[in-house]
């Protein structure tokens, strides 16, 4: 029955790790602007875009 | 009159005519094109295909040289937040940001001023990260490259606020608790199933121990704030809401801790996380608010950092808060004159519009007095300062110490919640008594222990927030922002609203325009709108709009006269517009009705006159019949009162209508029909209101335009809603049926819950689940209920 308590922690701590993830991530402001990144990827860089 | 409109290419403003085109693009005014032409040269106009009409008007274009002070070194390290001679780091707030167009641009600077290595938009905040190279660029450069481009950064004296690392914390706690409370719940469920002996046996304790291990950060983390404020409450002798929050987590936390070490009994962990997860969601649903909103402005924000102090012949930017009395200073066309002063040198003609709500200038001859906070328009002034900027007429009543306290003390939920807190705990000893006496000490000790568990008010406060959250979210999606949550039971107590006429029940920049007199032919129309374009008054701007389009005539000289009009030759013919006096030269006075009359004459005779009248807001007579249905009403103006007929019929007979009221009157009547027991709401939109807004138990500033500044408030609204403002305010006092009823439904559970407890035989499995289905439970009642009281804001126009 140990064996239960073992994959018990072990499935704890992984899933710890997916939490330390999404702590990193509030920390870095992911969800600080909801607006600008996707947007900012539909932005395909070519450089020349003059207008006449 | 008006024909085709013609959009302009960066703005989508109609053009008044076609004299400025680039090809086939028009342009409304110089500003606009010269944005375009920056912009083009820089192979940056991806800026107007990614939207339409991207930009916004530059029809009021700065003066060149502005930004002089930020090479003042104190100025320059206030904006830098870091610095190494190599790179330099600064954040600027740009209001004006609305599209992806926006977005883009601002990510391109590099390519219009190469001093700039890169920059990095967040568009919630409405900021721009610059990242420039010191050795090639200026902050000052950076920050007029954005000028050139329509994106003045706004500079404020007081910094950039940081509300960002709050919102951080709290989304951690939370992250924190919601995983805890999980997988607690999910150790748990051999306990909870405790028929399965032969398992429980084996690993129920291991698994104790492993809730113990993650319920410390849910103690010691997650639930700092409710034992800081608990203890921040105990310290003041107050009943806080807080204080049975954090009663009932450590008693929870003890007696599981208890049950564990000494009894190696069940334990409450699951419930006490889950608690404290579903309380800081809650409060997180109630503390959202709108980043790039900011409320409690004070006067400093609508003047400029610096100004040009003048000594001898020398110039030197100095700081406001540096003005000494009488120094003299410059002010330029369109700045604000930052503290009161006697004009020395100039023609003034200030437009008092952040300060009155009146938008058309006034005109002050040498020597007289210009009070802080009015535009000059028009020519370079000299001043000198007669009182320092933080004690003029206009910054008295900011300072004022009128604050009234607005958390809600008295609210319905505060009263419910400390008569709650007190019934738990009479209970709580009530059952402890009887099992004493009965001898049972061991059932007392887990009758007084689950009893607090069960029962706390945990329900009734999660009712509250997450309703608060959910009507604050309705009425954002209808256009009206509140401060915080405290302002729902005010807006709900209101018995008498009082409205500012000027740019809140009227439209400040709109105004009716008819026409009396001879017909003008086409070519006479061409005439007058050639002429006008040379004027800036605002006025003039309106007839030309008015107008339309008309082909262009030389104009061959013309003469703009400060306070009268303009006159000029046109195609061989004298042209006079402007007021009855200027254009007719009789001093009968011009304005009647609570209109203002534009003149026109040519070679003498005069033609006619153009009839500007305010408008109001579109169904603001019907508002207003509603509105008296439930709460008296006043109107306030400080202008003359001339437009009282017009305002009395829409107001019908039972308003308060007052005219020529100083800001320092709209404040004192505010006082008076408080200290008649009026709970008092005021909608105002200027400085001069912001006295009146400070002492009302609910202050609401109206914002036409995004971007614009507004007085310190409880809520902001958008112009275009003012008219539902009732429906508004019938929904705020729903808030209270909603949490009445979910306080009931909880009530029927903790019954439930109490039946166990209070014979003190409450299971731990008892309590995972009741805990969890009340709290769902609520939060699903309170959703669904403000949604169905808030359809009414739904429908309609947003």
């Amino acid at each position: 029955m140990n064996i239960i308590i073992v994959t018990a922690i072990v499935s704890l701590l992984i899933a710890a790790i997916f939490l330390a993830a999404l702590i990193w991530s509030i920390k870095d402001g992911q969800f600080e602007d909801e607006y600008a990144p996707p947007n900012r990827i539909l932005f395909d860089d070519k450089n020349a875009s003059k207008n006449k | 009159m008006i024909d085709l409109k013609i959009a302009c290419y960066h703005c989508g403003d109609p053009c008044s005519d076609t004299h400025l085109e680039i090809g086939d693009k028009h342009f409304c005014c110089a500003g606009c094109k010269l944005v375009y032409e920056v912009l083009n040269e820089h192979e940056l106009c991806t800026y107007y295909d990614l939207n339409a009409h991207p930009g916004k008007s530059q029809r009021h274009r700065g003066r060149e040289g502005r930004f002089a002070f930020l090479e003042d070194e104190a100025v320059i390290s206030s904006l830098v937040s870091f610095t190494d001679g190599k790179q330099t780091h600064l954040t600027l707030s740009v209001p004006q940001m609305h599209c992806s167009s926006c977005l883009w641009l601002l990510e391109h600077l590099d390519r219009l001023q190469p001093g700039i290595l890169s920059s990095r938009v967040n568009f919630s905040a409405k900021e721009i990260f610059i990242i420039m190279d010191p050795g090639q660029t200026t902050v000052r450069e950076v920050v007029e490259t954005l000028a050139d481009i329509g994106y003045e950064p706004w500079l404020s004296p007081q910094g950039t606020k940081r509300i960002a690392e709050k919102n951080n914390v709290r989304a951690v706690q939370i992250s924190i608790a919601g995983f805890c409370f999980a997988n607690i719940m999910m150790l748990s469920l051999p306990e909870y199933f405790s028929v399965a002996g032969y398992l429980q046996d084996q690993i129920g304790a291991a698994f104790r121990y492993i809730g113990l291990v993650l319920a410390l950060p849910v103690f010691f983390y997650c639930a700092r704030e409710f034992f800081v404020n608990a203890w921040k409450g105990v310290k003041t002798r107050t009943l806080n809401i807080d204080l049975s929050i954090a009663l009932a987590i450590l008693v929870t936390f003890l007696r599981s801790l208890y049950n564990l070490l000494l009894l190696d009994g069940s334990t409450y962990f699951d419930s006490m996380s889950g608690i404290v997860f579903f309380m800081l969601i809650g409060r997180w649903a109630q503390d959202k608010t709108q980043r790039f909103l900011v409320f409690d402005r004070d006067y400093r924000s609508f003047f400029p950092i610096a100004v040009n102090l003048k000594k001898g012949h020398e110039i030197t930017p100095v700081l406001i808060s540096a003005l000494k009395e009488k120094d003299i200073i410059e002010v330029y066309d369109q700045e604000i004159v930052p503290a009161d002063a006697i004009l020395v040198k100039g023609k003034a003609s200030v437009d008092y519009s952040f300060v009155t709500g009146e938008s058309l200038p006034k005109y002050i001859e040498p020597g007289g007095i210009i009070y802080a906070g009015g535009k000059q328009v028009g020519e370079r002034l000299e001043l000198m300062v007669i009182k320092r900027s933080d004690q003029g007429y206009l910054t008295h009543l900011w300072n004022r110490d009128a604050f009234t306290e607005k958390d809600g003390k008295n609210s319905f939920l505060y009263r419910a919640s400390n008569l709650f807190t007190l019934g738990v705990l009479l209970l709580t000893l009530a059952a402890g008594l009887y099992w004493f006496v009965r001898g049972e000490t061991t059932l007392m000790w887990n009758a007084l222990t689950t009893t607090l568990i069960v029962a706390c008010p945990c329900a009734l406060l999660l009712a509250a927030t997450f309703t608060n959250g959910n009507v604050m979210r309705i009425l954002k999606r209808s256009g009206l922002f509140l401060r915080n949550a405290g302002v729902i039971p005010a807006m709900a107590a209101i018995n008498h609203v009082v409205l500012d006429k000027t740019g809140t029940i009227t439209l400040s920049r709109d105004f009716k325009i008819t026409y009396r007199g001879r017909g003008l032919a086409p070519d006479q129309v061409a005439l007058v709108t050639s002429l006008l374009r040379h004027s800036t008054h605002p006025l003039s701007r309106a007839v030309l709009q008015n107008l339309g389009a008309a082909p262009a005539v030389a104009v061959e000289s013309f003469r703009n006269v400060p306070g009268m009009g303009i006159e000029g030759w046109v195609a061989d013919q004298h042209l006079k517009i402007g007021s009855r006096q200027f254009v007719q030269g009789d001093t009968a006075p011009d304005a009647e009705a609570g209109s203002s009359r534009v003149f026109i004459s040519t070679d003498g005779m005069v033609l006619g006159f153009f009839e500007l009248q305010n408008t109001y807001r579109e169904g603001l007579a019907d508002f207003m019949e509603r509105i008296q249905e439930k709460t008296a009403l006043s109107i306030l103006s400080g202008d003359n009162s001339a437009e009282y007929p017009r305002l009395r019929e829409m107001t019908g007979p039972g308003a308060v209508i007052r005219f020529d009221q100083s800001p320092e009157d709209k404040y004192r009547y505010i006082k008076t029909l408080q200290d008649h027991q009026q709970h008092v709401l005021v909608a105002g939109d200027g400085l001069n209101d912001a006295g009146a807004l400070r002492q009302s138990n609910v202050g609401i500033a109206v914002m036409d335009r995004g971007g614009h500044f507004t007085p310190a408030s409880d809520a902001i609204i958008r112009g275009n809603v003012l008219t539902r403002l009732d429906q508004m305010l019938e929904f705020a006092g729903k808030a209270a049926v909603i949490i009445k009823v979910s306080f009931v439904y909880s009530i029927i559970y903790n019954l439930i819950g109490l039946y166990f407890a209070l014979q003190g035989m409450l299971r731990p499995v008892v309590a995972a689940i009741l805990m969890p289905v009340s709290s769902i439970g609520i939060i699903l009642i309170t959703f669904f209920l403000s949604e169905w009281y808030g359809r009414k804001l739904r429908s309609g126009r947003a």
